[in-house]
C-alpha cells in the first residue's frame, strides 16, 4: 500500500471530490435501504409514507409461507438451477478454454468459436427466445428446469471461457511441458496441474455464472409456468398484478439480493478481478 | 487411458455441441420462422411458407420507429451519463486515502442484485402516491411528479435507473485502470511541477483512455441489452414512450404469439449488432492505439 500512496496520491481529492464520492456511496446504499424498509413495514404504513413506523415481519412470512404465495418453492427453483447451471458451465467452459490455449487447433475452428461467443455474449438473449421457445416445446422440456439450466449454462458459457482462458494463459508452458516428459497424459495434466493453477479463475467464474444463473429473468419468464418459476419471474408477478402488492414485492426482492451481499463480502476479490479482467483483457 | 488418448480432441466438444445446438440451430430456425406463419393449434403446430407476409408486416409496424428511437436515445444518454460518472468517480476515489476498499465493496452491490429487484426498488421509490421522491416533493412544497406515468417523463426516469445501476460498473473497471497507473509517473509529473489539474489532464486521462473504450464498449452493448428493470417499471408504456427494441420483441413472441414476425426482428437486431460491432471495433482500435 505504500507505494499506492505515494503514487494516485498526487490525486489528493479535494473537498468537492470528497464530496462526490459520499454523494455517490449514499445515491447507491440509499434504494437498498429504502426497499429494505419497505419490507417491514405494513402495507398501510407504505401507503401511509409513514416513519417512523412499527416494524413487522408480516411481509416476509406472507411471502415465504403464505398459502397464496409459491415462493418457497421459487427460490428452491432458482438455487437447483443456478447451482446446476453453474457446475455444468465451469466443467463445459474449463474444457473448452484449456482446449482453445493448449492445443493447436486451426484458425477457423478457434478464431470462429471464440468470435461466435463473443457475438452471441452481446446480442440480447430475446433475439433467441422465439426459437428456443418452439424447440422446448418440441422437446418436451418448456416448463422443466432443465431447460433453464442449458439455456443459463449457453449465455454463461462466453463469460466463462474467455475468463478461463486468461487464467490458463497465465500458466507458464514449461511446467505442462515438464508434465509431459514425466509421462503425465493430456487429460491428467489438466486436471492434476491446469485446473488447480487456474483456480482463482474457477472462483471467479463460478460466482458471476452463479449470481447471473440467479438474476436471469428473461428466459425464465418465457421458459418456465408456474411449477418451476424462478425468483425474478416470481417477483415480476408481485409487480404486475392488478393491484401491485408493494409489500410482498419488497420484501421478495430483499430476499432475491441475499446471495449478492453475501458473495459481495466474500468473494470480492474474485468477482473485481472477473469484472475487469473479463474487460481489460 | 481412454479419457488422455483423444482429450484434445473431445475437450472442444461440449462447448462446440452446445453451442450449435442452442445458438446456431436457433439462428437457423430464425431464418426459417421470418418466411413462414407459425400457428399453434390442439398442441401441434403448423408451418406455412409466407415468405412476404413477415416483412410487410414490419412495414406496417407502427411500433418499431419509436422503439428504435427510444432505444437509441435510452443507450446514448446513459451510456455517456454512466462514463462521465463513473470516470470522475474512480478519479476522486483514487485521490482518497482511505475508505477505497469500502467504496469498492459497495459498488459491486448494485451489479450483483437481480435487475428483477431493482426495478421494483426504484418502482416503490417512483410511486406516485407514497414513493420518497413525491414524498419530499410534497414536503418541500412542490407538486408530485408522475414518474412513471406520464410520457414526457418516463423514459428519463428509466434511464436514471440504468444510471444508478451501472456507474458501479464503470468505476470498477476505470478504478482497477486509475490505480494500475505507474506511480513513477506522478512522481515524473510532480517533479516537474504539474499541478494536480495537469497530471489530470496530460497524465491520467491519456493513460485511461483504453479502459475507457473498453467500458464505453461494454456499457453500450449491455445498454442495447436492457429488459429487466424496464419489463417492471413501466413495460414500455405509457403508450410507446418507454418502448424498447427488446421489449417489443418480446411483445411480439410471447403476448401477440407472431413468431414468424418475431423472428423477422430478432434478425435486424442481430444484423444491427453485427454490424456495431464491426464498425466499433475498427473505431475502438483506431482511439485506442492513438498517441
Amino acid at each position: 500500500m505504500t507505494t499506492d500512496a505515494r503514487g494516485t496520491a498526487a490525486l489528493r481529492a479535494g473537498i468537492p471530490g470528497r464530496l462526490y464520492v459520499a454523494l455517490a456511496l449514499f445515491a447507491i446504499v440509499g434504494p437498498f435501504l429504502w426497499i429494505l424498509t419497505a419490507s417491514f413495514k405494513h402495507p398501510i404504513a407504505i401507503y401511509a409514507g409513514q416513519f417512523p413506523f412499527t416494524p413487522t415481519l408480516d411481509n416476509y412470512a406472507d411471502v415465504l409461507f403464505g398459502r397464496r404465495s409459491d415462493f418457497a418453492g421459487n427460490i428452491a427453483n432458482s438455487l437447483i438451477v443456478a447451482a446446476s447451471s453453474t457446475a455444468l458451465v465451469l466443467v463445459v467452459g474449463a474444457l473448452a478454454a484449456y482446449s482453445l490455449h493448449r492445443f493447436r487447433w486451426p484458425v477457423w475452428v478457434s478464431a470462429g468459436f471464440l468470435g461466435w461467443t463473443l457475438v452471441f455474449h452481446m446480442v440480447p438473449v430475446l433475439t433467441l427466445l422465439g426459437p428456443w421457445y418452439v424447440a422446448f416445446r418440441e422437446l418436451d422440456l418448456y416448463d422443466t428446469r432443465a431447460a433453464l439450466v442449458v439455456t443459463h449454462v449457453t449465455i454463461n458459457l462466453p463469460m466463462t471461457v474467455w475468463l478461463l482462458r486468461a487464467f490458463f494463459r497465465e500458466i507458464p508452458p514449461e511446467i505442462l511441458e515438464a508434465a509431459h516428459v514425466d509421462g503425465c497424459g493430456p487429460f491428467d495434466a489438466f486436471r492434476r496441474i491446469a485446473l488447480p493453477l487456474a483456480l482463482p479463475g474457477l472462483i471467479a467464474a463460478g460466482i458471476l455464472a452463479f449470481v447471473f444463473s440467479w438474476n436471469e429473468f428473461p428466459i425464465a419468464l418465457t421458459l418456465t409456468s408456474r411449477v418451476t418459476a424462478t425468483v425474478p419471474v416470481a417477483i415480476a408477478r408481485f409487480a404486475q398484478q392488478y393491484e401491485i402488492q408493494h409489500a410482498q414485492m419488497a420484501a421478495a426482492s430483499v430476499i432475491s439480493t441475499i446471495p449478492a451481499v453475501i458473495l459481495m463480502f466474500l468473494g470480492q476479490r474474485f468477482i473485481v478481478s472477473g469484472l475487469t479482467l473479463g474487460a481489460v483483457k | 487411458m481412454l479419457l488422455n488418448r483423444s482429450f484434445r480432441y473431445w475437450s472442444l466438444l461440449p462447448a462446440l455441441l452446445l453451442f450449435a445446438a442452442l445458438t446456431l440451430y436457433p439462428l437457423l430456425n430464425l431464418v426459417r420462422m421470418s418466411v413462414s406463419t407459425v400457428a399453434f393449434a390442439n398442441g401441434a403446430e403448423t408451418w406455412t411458407f409466407t415468405p412476404l407476409r413477415n416483412f410487410a408486416a414490419l412495414l406496417e409496424d407502427d411500433v418499431v420507429r419509436p422503439a428504435v428511437v427510444n432505444t437509441l436515445v435510452f443507450v446514448g444518454v446513459s451510456v455517456a451519463i454512466e462514463m462521465f460518472l463513473g470516470t470522475a468517480l474512480a478519479i476522486a476515489v483514487a485521490g482518497l486515502s482511505r475508505a477505497k476498499r469500502l467504496v469498492r465493496t459497495v459498488a459491486i452491490l448494485p451489479i450483483l442484485v437481480p435487475p428483477v429487484a431493482i426495478g421494483s426498488m426504484w418502482k416503490l421509490m417512483y410511486n406516485y402516491d407514497f414513493g420518497i421522491f413525491n414524498q419530499a416533493f410534497v414536503a418541500l412544497g412542490a407538486m408530485p411528479v408522475n414518474w412513471l406515468g406520464s410520457t414526457s417523463v418516463a423514459l428519463w426516469s428509466v434511464i436514471a435507473v440504468d444510471v444508478w445501476h451501472w456507474v458501479p460498473f464503470v468505476f470498477l473497471i476505470l478504478f482497477a485502470a486509475v490505480e494500475g497507473i505507474s506511480p513513477d509517473l506522478f512522481e515524473a509529473a510532480h517533479v516537474d511541477g504539474a499541478t494536480r489539474r495537469q497530471t489530470l489532464r496530460f497524465v491520467v486521462l491519456p493513460l485511461l483512455r483504453p479502459a475507457i473504450v473498453v467500458a464505453f464498449l461494454f456499457r453500450a452493448i449491455l445498454a442495447f441489452k436492457v429488459f429487466d428493470e424496464v419489463f417492471l417499471l413501466t413495460a414500455g408504456g405509457p403508450g410507446t414512450s418507454t418502448e424498447l427494441v427488446n421489449l417489443h420483441l418480446y411483445k411480439v413472441f410471447f403476448e401477440q404469439n407472431r413468431l414468424g414476425y418475431g423472428a423477422v426482428l430478432s434478425l435486424a437486431v442481430i444484423a444491427a449488432i453485427v454490424a456495431f460491432l464491426l464498425v466499433s471495433r475498427r473505431v475502438a482500435l483506431a482511439v485506442a492505439s492513438q498517441k
